[in-house]
């Protein structure tokens, strides 16, 4: 589903860090192009 | 134990400055005006008064006046629904108007950075803890308004507003050092300030002599220093120096909004391991976070409600005098192999340290996570914090057979509270709930509390990791 598909991952302190949706999605074969965790608080 | 001694919580402030006209100088609303010329006009608008900050059902709470679990008793929203008998004195703090603040702002300042004209003057103080700062020997020097002119026209100044009026400046203190810029240097002198102020409400509220107290730690956020060392920091004997506790020396802790844990952890084991008696731990308002939702909430036509500075203060000492204990023995640490997810966070902090000693997650009477109030974060999309991670705690005791799943809301209802602080970094991080916790235990109606908070150590560019700490205070 993820495979050869470009992916801006964007997480959250009380989610998920963005760095684990980029490994997830890497690993399905999306290629990140973005990642950053932010904190709303 | 870990020592010969024992810290026992003693006392706790929660205070609340009410600032209206700093709130164009957050760091949203200012970039907001200053970059993307958003008008400041809107943000006037929707501001409160004093009295409806007072009123509002969260600040009640937040200064003791009202229990958290009320709350969800009051009709939504909150700023329509004040319950009746609101009052800026609270059990355990008060709410300052925004006039006597500029007065601490200007005690605070040792290096003329502030310009206050004769149309400033003070409300009347109603505060015993602000008259016992001001009742100082330190003339106020007051400027003429084209002296006060010419430093903001120069560009050296931000001017300082009592709703449209002109009352003062801040003035930056080096032409080229971006950290002694007039912006930095008003938001450092505010965290003195209130966390001066909250430190002084304590004693004031304990009748202890400022004398007495023999450390402070600060757990304040702003990075204090000049070009050479910024974030170098002791924000906490300044604030100490200010309150006139001349005997205490002190020192900065930091982990971003987990920082005020880590400071009570240290200052138990201060106490603990016989260093000194008594620690008082501060935490002084964050001006960058003023109005940082200011604009979501204009959008959607609720008031401004990121209108106040937060400040703490908690005696720690090594007499009981009918005190909770701080129990080192269950101190949650996330390290640095940890993954940060909140899954991990709640493990770490929460579950396995009673694990090591033999507990349950559903053995202690309350939790106090993050306690930020719903009401300002959920408008602008940013979900209920508080909510969030009680029920993730609830998932805990499920994953570990302590309770069914279907027990979850009774486990959150019985074990947690709404969100009650105002969204200023690492004021809310769990500590907001101590006073109640205090008069709770004294009064018999608590056994047990664990505080525990989050950093997002991400936000420093310096790893990507998040961080958190934990601490049980039980009788």
């Amino acid at each position: 589903m993820f495979k050869g598909k470009k992916v801006i991952a964007l997480g959250e302190r009380d989610g998920v860090p963005g760095p684990l949706i980029a490994e997830c999605l890497e690993a399905a074969g999306a290629e990140i192009v973005f990642q950053k965790t932010e904190c709303f608080v | 134990m870990v020592g010969n001694m024992t810290a026992y919580l003693r006392a706790a402030t929660n205070i609340l400055v009410h600032v209206p006209d700093l709130v164009r100088y957050g760091s949203k609303p200012w970039r907001e005006t200053s970059h993307n010329n958003k008008a400041l006009g809107d943000v006037f608008a929707d501001l409160r008064s004093f009295d409806e900050v007072v009123d509002y059902a969260p600040n009640q709470a937040f200064i003791g006046n009202l229990a958290p679990e009320k709350l969800n008793e009051i009709a939504s929203p909150w700023y329509e629904n004040s319950p009746p008998g609101a009052s800026p004195k609270g059990v355990f703090g008060e709410v300052l108007p925004q006039e006597i603040f500029y007065s601490l702002l200007e005690l605070s300042d040792q290096f003329g950075l502030f310009m206050f004209d004769e149309q400033h003057v003070a409300a009347k103080l109603s505060s015993d803890a602000a008259s016992a700062l001001l009742n100082k020997d330190k003339p106020v020097k007051k400027h003429r308004q084209e002296d006060i002119l010419q430093c903001i026209e120069a560009g050296e100044a931000l001017p300082l507003f009592q709703g449209r009026d002109l009352v003062g400046c801040v003035r930056r203190d080096h032409e080229f050092d971006e950290s002694l810029d007039a912006r930095v240097l008003l938001e450092n002198l505010a965290a003195k300030a209130s966390g001066a102020f909250a430190l002084r409400h304590l004693l004031v509220q304990e009748d202890i002599a400022p004398d007495e107290i023999e450390y402070v730690i600060s757990c304040s956020e702003e990075a204090v220093g000049d070009r050479y060392n910024r974030g170098g920091g002791n924000l906490a004997k300044a604030i100490a120096e200010m309150a006139g506790c001349v005997n205490a020396a002190g020192v900065d802790v930091k982990s971003f909004c987990a920082a005020p844990v880590y400071a009570i952890v240290h200052a138990a084991a201060l106490i603990q391991s016989g260093v000194v008696r008594n620690v008082v731990v501060v935490g002084g308002g964050s001006m960058a976070k003023l109005g940082m939702k200011a604009y979501y909430h204009m959008e959607k036509e609720i008031p401004i409600l990121e209108d106040v500075l937060g400040g703490v203060a908690f005696l720690l000492s090594s007499d009981s005098d009918n005190s909770p204990r701080i129990n080192l023995e269950i101190a949650g640490r996330h390290t640095a192999g940890s993954p940060s997810t909140p899954q991990v966070l709640a493990e770490t902090l929460v579950r396995d340290p009673l694990a090591r000693a033999g507990r349950k997650i559903s053995s202690i009477n309350k939790y106090a996570v993050e306690l930020h109030n719903p009401e300002v974060m959920v408008p602008a999309g940013a979900g209920d914090v508080a909510a969030t991670n009680y029920k993730m705690l609830a998932a805990m005791a499920v994953m570990g057979g302590e309770i069914a799943r279907e027990e979850i809301p009774e486990f959150i209802e019985t074990h947690g509270m709404p969100g009650f602080a105002p969204t200023q970094g690492h004021i809310p991080a769990g500590v907001p709930f101590l006073g109640h916790a205090l008069s709770r235990m004294r009064a018999g109606t608590l056994q047990s509390t664990m505080i525990m908070a989050k950093g997002s150590l991400f936000l420093g560019r310096m790893s990507q990791q998040a961080d958190g700490a934990s601490i049980l205070i039980e009788v």
